[in-house]
């Protein structure tokens, strides 16, 4: 699954996509195998029949899948020249990005400010998407059920493993911080940077014990921190609307500068987006680790 | 095409080359060779050692001073995580049991447990 | 010669590939995907330089880590796993 993440990632960058690739990376070899892995770990290789037939589920998925292929047939054809996003939207943003937003990674102006309410929707996305995982993972684990430890004592305190994860964190957040502030400039920004800051906890509590690491990030400020993300980005609009503004129109938060507003505005959003990915991230990394303790 | 060009060029396919071929070399040893633990001397070795040069044939290469300090920084990394993953790989696969090719029959011969 | 190095990168890529289909232990497959791994990262840095677009880099670092990561959380399994059996042995 791993060499599949990074085939992918090595294609979109062959698209010249660099800043998917980027998201591929972090998310699919890394955080998606580690979860996968606890998954495999917490659960028998065997499925069990659940007993009765499914089918008003079966029924649900079958007919939003119809409607939703439906939908698309209206759509104009990948790649038509004649699309209306080619032929009005996209050359606007291309066009008027640097002159109204004054940044040089178009991805993140796009995502940030021409299309602030839909990164605004992913956000609230992952935010809930987080909170379903704490709440199905929340029951206390059978008695009956795996367990792991932290490593026994018999694994030296000093063993190599520890001893250069220990070094490399740091810099890993640093690294996390870099993404998350330069991806006005090159491939980055906040989901990125949140993904990186996760994985330094995950690669924490994987080498020295999910109990070290919950003293590490204690459950409440964990989900303060995926909240207060969202409710950053929030914030900005509203920011932007009592200024005069329209919600999430950056140009309004200094009114004397616009584009001044646009670069603040999505500075502080894309931190909320950070905030509120690395939070759910670890959270989610976290509910699942929970079950494999006594 | 000035001294300075022609030794950049000369140096970098010197390394880039070097880089591959040593690279290719561990991954056709990483096929032929008998057991494991002497795949891992083969993956491990050519990975970080390859791995070196191609990134040193780049930074020959490179054009400003920022792209240079990444490749050292990549470089950095992959020469602390190489090592550090292929001795972790070896001491679990040790705990779990799997024997070296050539490992002694009875327990008198065997020099780690006299 | 950036496009001599991409393809040697792959040929290696490929070569590793095998190696994790075939592996008789799961530690060989392992082996394999760290070095796939590297690979990669050295893959996305030639790639970068190839067409001229060094802001790869960042990319390679975060791969990099992301491999490290990968290979870390695999031994933890197979290692709890196997203590998990044996605790299943010794007490059942």
């Amino acid at each position: 699954m791993g060499i599949y993440s990074l085939l992918s990632a090595s294609w979109m960058l062959l698209l010249d996509a660099p800043d998917v690739a980027f998201t591929e990376a972090a998310v699919g070899a890394g955080v998606s195998t580690v979860l996968i892995l606890v998954t495999l770990f917490l659960t028998s290789p065997v499925d069990k029949d659940s007993g009765r037939k499914r089918l008003l589920p079966l029924l649900v998925v079958v007919i939003t899948g119809a409607a939703l292929a439906y939908g698309t047939l209206d759509m104009p054809e990948v790649g038509d020249p004649n699309a209306p996003n080619v032929i009005y939207v996209a050359p606007r943003y291309l066009e008027q990005s640097p002159s109204e937003i004054g940044i040089p990674n178009v991805v993140t102006s796009v995502l940030a400010s021409y299309r602030g309410y839909d990164t605004l929707g992913e956000t609230a996305v992952i935010l809930t998407a987080g909170i379903g995982v704490i709440l199905l993972l929340a029951r206390t684990r059978r008695k009956d059920g795996p367990v792991a430890r932290d490593p026994p004592r018999s694994e030296n305190r000093l063993s190599l493993l520890r001893v250069v994860t220990g070094v490399l964190l740091p810099y890993i957040l640093l690294l996390a911080l870099y993404v998350q502030f330069h991806g006005d400039y090159g491939p980055g920004g906040g989901f990125q940077a949140g993904v990186i800051f996760a994985a330094a906890f995950i690669l924490y509590s994987l080498v020295f014990g999910y109990p070290s690491a919950r003293r590490v990030v204690p459950s409440g400020s964990l989900r303060f921190l995926m909240a207060l993300g969202l409710l950053l980005y929030i914030g900005v609009g509203v920011w932007a609307l009592l200024e005069g503004g329209e919600f999430l129109n950056y140009s309004a938060l200094d009114p004397h500068h616009p584009s001044h507003g646009q670069h603040l505005g999505i500075f502080l959003i894309e931190l909320g987006v950070g905030i509120t990915v690395a939070a759910t991230i670890t959270a989610i990394f976290f509910s699942f680790a929970r079950r494999t303790q006594p | 095409m000035t001294a300075l060009e022609i030794t950049r060029d000369v140096l970098g396919w010197v390394f880039l080359l070097g880089g591959s071929v040593l690279s290719i070399a561990g991954g056709i040893g990483l096929l032929r060779f008998p057991d494991f633990y002497t795949r891992i001397h083969a993956g491990g070795l050519t990975d970080t050692g390859g791995a070196g040069l191609v990134m040193a044939g780049l930074l020959v290469q490179s054009d400003s001073l920022l792209v240079a300090v990444k490749l050292v920084i990549v470089l950095f990394f992959l020469f602390l995580t190489g090592p550090t993953a292929t001795h972790a790989l070896a001491r679990a696969a040790l705990t779990a049991g799997v024997k070296p090719l050539l490992a002694p029959e009875s327990e008198e011969d065997d020099p780690s447990t006299t | 010669m950036f496009a001599a190095a991409t393809i040697a990168v792959l040929i290696t890529m490929s070569l590793a590939l095998v190696r994790a289909m075939l592996g008789p232990t799961v530690f060989d497959r392992i082996l394999a995907l760290n070095m796939f791994g590297t690979k990669t990262v050295l893959f996305i840095s030639v790639l970068g330089f190839l067409l001229g677009r060094p802001d790869f880099l960042d990319l390679a670092l975060v791969y990099a880590l992301m491999n490290f990561i990968g290979v870390v959380a695999v031994l933890r399994y197979f290692q709890a796993r196997a203590r998990e059996d044996s605790e299943g042995q010794e007490g059942g």
